[in-house]
Order: C-alpha cells, then sequence, then structure tokens
C-alpha cells in the first residue's frame, strides 16, 4: 500500500504522467523533478517547463526480493536511476527480466501503474521504463 | 463534409497464456477448445497495466503515428468494460497522459464489447457539427473471466485509440458511413462491485453476437447499396475465431477478406479492442483506395457497422508507430499460476 497523500500525488502528476520537467535557458541544464529556480543562476535564471523524450540509459539498479507492503505481487522486480539523454538521473522501476538489466542499458517510458491506496483508495499512475 | 480516422494507434501487452495451458489446470480437452475456438493463445497484462495505462499507451501511440498536436483533440472517450474505477473516467488520465488537456470533454463509454466504437460515433457526430476539432476514441480492456469459466480461455488485454477528423487532407480513412442495430438482450453482464462477468453461455450467439451483427452489417450495406464483393477487407468483433469467420460467410464475405484483421487467434478476445484492433490491423496493410467492412458487437446487445475507404495518407504516417502484428511479435509466455498472480486472482493478504 502507497501512503501518500491525494493531494500530494495530484501536484506531481503531470510531471509523472509526462516526464515534464523545467529547462534553465541561461546556462542550458534541465532538471527533473521540475525546479522552479535554477541552483547555478539563481535569480539569474530563466526556468521553463520541458518535456523530456523519456530515453535514456541505466546508470545502476538493484533487485528488489522482499518488496514493500503492496508491491508483494511484483517481486523480483528491477529497481534503477535512469540518466535521462538531456541530463537529469531519476529513480524508477525498470521493467524487465532481472537477470536482463545492465547497466548502461538504453531504456524509454512507458505508462503505468505506479501503486494503489488498498483496494478502496486512489490508484497512482506514472512513468516506468522498459529496454528500448 | 468527409469524417474519419486521422491517426490510430494500438497496444498489446507483451505476455501470453497458450489454451493447453489453461486447459491443463481445469482438466478440459485443448485440442476441441481450440479447434471450436480458433484461439490458440491469449494475451495478459503486466501487474502493473490496467484498461487505463492500456488506453494510455494506444493513445500515445495515435498520437505519434499522426504526429498531430494532441492540444487539438475536443473529446476523449474510452470505452472498456474493466475502467479501474467504478466513479472516476479513465478518460482524464488518458487526455492528461497524452497532453490534450484541459480545454476538452471526456467521458467514460461502456457497452461490453463495442464500448470503443461507440465512442468512434459519438466523436464523429461532434467531428462533423463542428463541435470539436479533433476526437479521441479508444477501447481498451484487461477482459476479466472466472477461473474455470469458459471466458477465461478468451477473455484479453489489449486497446486500440483512434483519433477522427474532418479535415480532408488529414484524413487516413474516411468512414463513408456508420449503421447500428440495438435491442434489450441480456446475453452477457457483470453486476456493480462482482469480480467476473456472467454470461448466458450458447444464448450469447445466436440472439446475441449473430443477431446483431448481420443485421447491422446488412443494414449499412441497404443504406449505402452496397454489397460484399465492393469491400476488399471485412472485420467482425472477434470473441473467438469462429463467430467472425461464420458471421462473414453469412454475410457473403470472403476468408479472404477477413484474414488480415483476424487477429483473434494469437490475441484472444480484448472486448472493446477487439473489431478496433482487427481495423487496425487491416489498416497496417490496406492499400490507398481500398474499402474496409467492419461490424462491432457489445453484448447487451447491439451491432455498430462501419463503411470505411483508405486513402493516400495512410501511406506516409502507418510505419510511424508499432503495427499490430510487432505488438503480437516476441510473446513471453507464463504458466497457468503466473497468469493468476498477474490478473490479481491470487491475493496476498
Amino acid at each position: 500500500m502507497i501512503i501518500m497523500s491525494v493531494p500530494r500525488f495530484w501536484r506531481k502528476q503531470v510531471a509523472r504522467y509526462n516526464l515534464v520537467g523545467t529547462h534553465c535557458k541561461k546556462c542550458d541544464e534541465y532538471f527533473y523533478p521540475p525546479r522552479n529556480m535554477c541552483p547555478a543562476c539563481r535569480r539569474e535564471g530563466e526556468i521553463e517547463d520541458y518535456k523530456f523524450s523519456g530515453k535514456g540509459e541505466v546508470v545502476t539498479y538493484t533487485v528488489i526480493h522482499a518488496a514493500a507492503e503492496g508491491f508483494e505481487n511484483q517481486t523480483p522486480y528491477v529497481l534503477g536511476i535512469i540518466k535521462l539523454e538531456e541530463g537529469p538521473s531519476l529513480t524508477s522501476q525498470i521493467i524487465c527480466k532481472p537477470e536482463t538489466v545492465q547497466m548502461g542499458m538504453k531504456v524509454k517510458p512507458v505508462f503505468r501503474k505506479l501503486g494503489q491506496d488498498g483496494e478502496q483508495g486512489m490508484i497512482y499512475y506514472g512513468t516506468k521504463f522498459v529496454p528500448e | 463534409m468527409s469524417v474519419g480516422i486521422v491517426s490510430y494507434g494500438a497496444y498489446v501487452p507483451q505476455y501470453r497464456i497458450k489454451i493447453e495451458e489453461i486447459a491443463r489446470v481445469w482438466g478440459d480437452d485443448a485440442e476441441i477448445l481450440k479447434s471450436g475456438l480458433m484461439v490458440f493463445e491469449k494475451s495478459v497484462p503486466d501487474v502493473d497495466e490496467d484498461a487505463a495505462t492500456i488506453a494510455v499507451e494506444a493513445a500515445r501511440a495515435a498520437v505519434l503515428r499522426s504526429g498531430i498536436d494532441a492540444q487539438r483533440i475536443g473529446a476523449v472517450y474510452t470505452g472498456s468494460e474493466s475502467h479501474p474505477y467504478a466513479v472516476k473516467p479513465t478518460s482524464t488520465i488518458v487526455a492528461e497522459a497524452t497532453g490534450a488537456t484541459p480545454v476538452l470533454t471526456a467521458a467514460d463509454f461502456e457497452f461490453a464489447c463495442k464500448a470503443g466504437t461507440a465512442a468512434v460515433q459519438a466523436c464523429m457526430g461532434l467531428v462533423s457539427s463542428g463541435m470539436i476539432d479533433l476526437g479521441l476514441a479508444i477501447g481498451a480492456d484487461v477482459a476479466q473471466g472466472a477461473p474455470g469459466d469458459a471466458l477465461e480461455y478468451t477473455a484479453a488485454a489489449g486497446g486500440v485509440a483512434y483519433i477522427i477528423g474532418n479535415k480532408e487532407s488529414e484524413l487516413t480513412a474516411i468512414i463513408e458511413d456508420t449503421y447500428s442495430f440495438t435491442t434489450d438482450t441480456p446475453d452477457f453482464w457483470r453486476r456493480e462491485g462482482m469480480p467476473y462477468p456472467e454470461h448466458g453461455g450458447r444464448f450469447t450467439g445466436e440472439p446475441g453476437y449473430f443477431k446483431h451483427v448481420t443485421n447491422a452489417a446488412k443494414g449499412l450495406m441497404a443504406k449505402m447499396d452496397t454489397k460484399p464483393t465492393d469491400y476488399d477487407y471485412a472485420v467482425f468483433h472477434q470473441p473467438n475465431g469462429k463467430f467472425p469467420t461464420r458471421a462473414a460467410s453469412m454475410l457473403g464475405f470472403t476468408k479472404e477478406q477477413i484474414k488480415p484483421g483476424l487477429v483473434v487467434p494469437r490475441l484472444g478476445n480484448t472486448y472493446s479492442g477487439s473489431c478496433m484492433m482487427g481495423i487496425a490491423a487491416t489498416l497496417d496493410q490496406a492499400k490507398p483506395g481500398d474499402r474496409i467492412f467492419a461490424t462491432a458487437f457489445g453484448s447487451g446487445a447491439g451491432g455498430d457497422a462501419f463503411s470505411i475507404t483508405v486513402t493516400d495518407k495512410i501511406e506516409e504516417i502507418r510505419d510511424k508507430a508499432p503495427k499490430v502484428e510487432e505488438l503480437l511479435e516476441n510473446p513471453i509466455y507464463m504458466d497457468y499460476a503466473q497468469y493468476a498472480r498477474h490478473k490479481g486472482k491470487i491475493k496476498i493478504a
């Protein structure tokens, strides 16, 4: 079971669904999750919304055998850090057989269920990655 | 003024289970089932896939294929009998995840296996009247069959999305006309809160499927003054391989005409996606100028018939998203225990 408030998920929903982050036009840095202020350019920065293609590669990964509550029926599954083509990294489930995942493996995004709040609560959707 | 398909996109989960494996568990004769149903394996959703994720993947493929600006979509209608929420639309999830929000109308459709084609008809009306620019109509399901029930051999997962428009330069296929035949026929249902549907066994055949498919098809051909030989291809709702083959023969269509769209033997019945998947598979190989006759069926019961002519645009967009045949390639086979886990038939306390 994922314990997350509905408003909290909703606030980040578009970023999770469509990999929308931000880009600083001044220093050409990309951010995911989105930042409202560029940490390098500070007040001089020019932040704009940016939709990532979602293509990237696996930086590192782990295989989960003892899952948290709500994920028991998915074990063993792969959790990894994905470096997007534009630069930022994010943590995500990688959908593939655990024995096939490799560091440096090219991946692309898919739309999946991230979890749900029990049988009665909200279903959380968002982006996971599959081998390209 | 023409109305038709601007783009289309399909999605099929990677997993499959063979009829032999389901039959092994329930002590049925797989050979009799395979020859009777003309289905050999069916698709199974991943543990984190449902009708909403499948609808999103199909819709994104449709947007990708045509390269249209998703902001032009003025209506999103998702047809399914397995919407993840009883109350809360699947279509808003699809609209958000395709980048179509916020200026649009959206609703979920439900009419057993023909909710998706009902959505196509609604979009045809909205674009023809000028109320919207483009409409997104989807049929997507993770179909349910109770353990041991006959439905379990065919209830599959998949989805198809069509972008409907009326600007002639954008149309990949013109929908020349549509015709529906609907009566109150209790051949299949699922009550509120129940996990699995009930059906009328053999009653689903003659008074359900065949009556509505043949009347819708004959009605459209009479209305348009066309005949089966006027069409290059035909697609009928495919709950199994036998029903559409028999319906085609009853109406005077040949086996060659239905062959490209008959995807059920390797896919199973994707319910709201079924007929729409057959049309997509046919578009995947049709030539400009080809005519496609299609009739969807939904229990409850009704038939929606369509007469479609493919335009030159098909050659331009066809290869820009995965074809149905490509989605059927390289499946991962699972045994019944894995299938039961994927489908949530095993509950972990």
